[in-house]
């Protein structure tokens, strides 16, 4: 094995890793007496101090509802959510605000679509078509509508790298299809999908395309408009926001015609006990006092996300990932799980001789922090004929020290288990 | 160097019935038998007892699972050939009960009473590593199931 390293792209453009990481507050933790190292950024991101600043300073200054009161406090509030939901629509670049439906998560907005879109739509002998690929999210949601509905659910499998099987793709999608549903980037594999091409194929056959954004929007731009997909999700906390936000866009037409998911107050425009009118988008979906903080932690998260020169962020991610990929490829027994020459942030491995759970608990006693497991991802396991992997996901406060000491802890668990 | 509560998870007994499981198999008469499940890492495993009126004569597992959960199988199908049902829940509550943390009657860990449990003592280690509890009883829940034959579905620690 080759174990000289590529030359560094780092460089090539400005991006400050370590003034990065000062940002981070918990990056300064130690567990089990050792510097934390935190590479499971594909379950949930670190938040910089400007987004924990910006929740504390909104219930510390601001807190309020919002669109209710004339007072100065609500009028307040309702600008810093409405500001929240201008600053999701540029960074999707939607053509619209009214096309940013704020939601718990990427798992609420599929869900969403499911129940709106999905029932009005998806009919008996139509079909929901998906990839073997998928987070459980993107998987349960479309079953439980076409036993629903008397629809068939279609897998697109994938080949022995994790890519998707573009033939099997072209030979499944049809006049039949009225939903595909795919990632944007695999969380078990780090594979990014070929979004631009399934959405022109789907289309061509009159189909809608959802697109589950939660591991691609923190590692690549996203540009819902020249994807040209109809739907996308994604969850604040894996964008360096809060938990408990996300988003769902849509297309205005689509989500016009959709009728509401849940309902209740702010999103009626007036109620009689004879008659509802529903409220103009986005409201029509946001039954309920939303969460205010949340929204504005994540337009926060995507403040601080702007300052940086992405595709720098972007290309210190890649490299990361190759020097990952190169350093454990050396690592005797070790496979890693997922090689699409497309792959975003991401590195999961099997070790002969050490279960996931095992090497899990040794990295953590060394400080390392990642996910063991399968991912919500049990398809993907079973076509590669594991029950789990190791899983490294990166961010962008990740350095090649980071990669180093989980090399070091592997050793280790190599060390105990003899193997 | 490895810390001390590592080397006290993955003792080399442990290690050993890792890598070399008794009683790894399918019986050839098997009486009872029940899947388990653990959907966190995904173990699963499969125990088959052969009963002897109310004496295991022999108990065996299959399945794929960590270091820890194939360990306490492995542990458990030795230490528990040739018991009566009786006695076998009984061991099955104490090594739930020592895992847990339970088993301590004061502060101090020598006073406990481990006289039923022997060579499964090795596994008190995983006191320290709460999320590995159920690495450890897995099996156990499982041997239960079948003792008492619920064969609805497989039993899962969560």
């Amino acid at each position: 094995m080759n174990t000289t390293l590529t030359p560094t792209k780092m460089n090539q453009r400005h991006f400050d890793v370590d003034a990065v990481r000062r940002d981070f507050p918990i990056l300064e933790r130690h567990v089990h007496g050792h510097p934390l190292v935190y590479l499971d950024n594909a379950a949930t991101t670190q938040k910089p101090q400007a987004v924990i600043d910006a929740i504390v300073d909104y219930y510390t200054s601001t807190n309020a509802n919002i669109h209710r009161g004339v007072h100065q406090l609500s009028v307040d509030a309702t600008l810093l959510h409405d500001n929240a939901r201008a600053q999701v629509k540029s960074f999707l670049n939607a053509g619209d605000v009214a096309e940013i439906i704020f939601v718990r998560g990427a798992t609420e907005g599929i869900n969403l679509v499911a129940n709106t879109f999905g029932r009005q739509h998806v009919g008996p002998g139509d079909e929901v078509l998906i990839t073997a690929m998928e987070h459980h999210s993107n998987i349960v949601p479309w079953q439980v509508l076409c036993e629903q509905q008397g629809a068939t659910l279609r897998v697109v499998p994938m080949d022995d790298c994790g890519q998707l099987r573009w033939d099997d793709f072209e030979r499944l999608v049809s006049e039949r299809t009225k939903l595909v549903a795919v990632s944007h980037v695999s969380n078990a594999l780090g594979t990014v999908n070929p979004v631009r091409e399934i959405v022109e194929l789907s289309h061509r056959h009159g189909a809608v395309v959802i697109v589950d954004g939660a591991q691609a929007a923190a590692h690549t731009t996203v540009d819902v408009q020249e994807l040209g997909c109809d739907f996308y999700v994604i969850s604040g906390h894996k964008l360096y926001g809060p938990t408990g936000i996300g988003v769902l866009y849509g297309k205005r037409e689509l989500l016009e015609a959709m009728p509401p998911y849940q309902t209740g107050g702010d999103m009626i425009s007036s109620v009689t006990f004879e008659r509802t009118t529903y409220n103009s988008l986005p409201n029509k979906f946001e039954a309920g006092t939303p969460d205010i903080a949340g929204a504005i932690g994540l337009g926060a998260a995507i403040d601080y996300l702007g300052q940086f020169d992405w595709p720098a962020v972007c290309d210190h991610e890649d490299e990361l990932l190759e020097y990952a990929t190169d350093a454990l490829s050396t690592i005797d027994g070790l496979r890693i799980i997922g090689t699409a020459s497309e792959k975003k942030a991401v590195l999961s491995f099997v070790l002969d001789g050490a279960h996931p759970h095992d090497i899990g608990t040794i990295l953590d006693h060394q400080g390392i922090a990642v996910r063991t497991g399968h991912h919500c991802a049990q398809p993907v396991m079973e076509r590669f004929g594991i029950p789990a992997t190791t899983r490294l996901s990166l961010g962008l406060y990740n350095t090649r020290e980071d990669i180093d000491a989980a090399v070091r802890a592997i050793a280790k668990v190599k060390e105990m288990f003899r193997c | 160097m490895l810390d001390d509560e590592l080397r006290e998870l993955y003792q080399d007994v442990i290690l050993d019935h890792q890598q070399d499981p008794r009683n790894f198999g399918v019986l050839e008469n098997t009486t009872h038998h029940a899947e388990g499940f653990n959907p966190l890492c995904g173990d699963r495993i499969r125990i088959e007892l052969d009963m002897d009126g109310d004496r295991i004569r022999q108990v065996s597992f299959t399945g794929a699972g960590c270091a820890i959960s194939t360990a306490s199988a492995s542990l458990m199908t030795e230490a528990l050939t040739g018991k009566t049902r009786a006695e076998a829940e009984a061991v099955s509550q104490d090594f739930r009960d020592l895992v847990t943390g339970k088993l301590r009657d004061t502060e101090d860990s020598e006073t406990v009473d481990t006289s039923r449990l022997g060579k499964l003592c090795v596994l008190a280690g995983v006191q320290q590593f709460p999320v590995r509890v159920k690495c450890a009883t897995l099996a156990w829940h499982t041997l239960e199931a079948a003792l008492n034959e619920k064969k609805q579905a497989p039993i899962s620690t969560e």
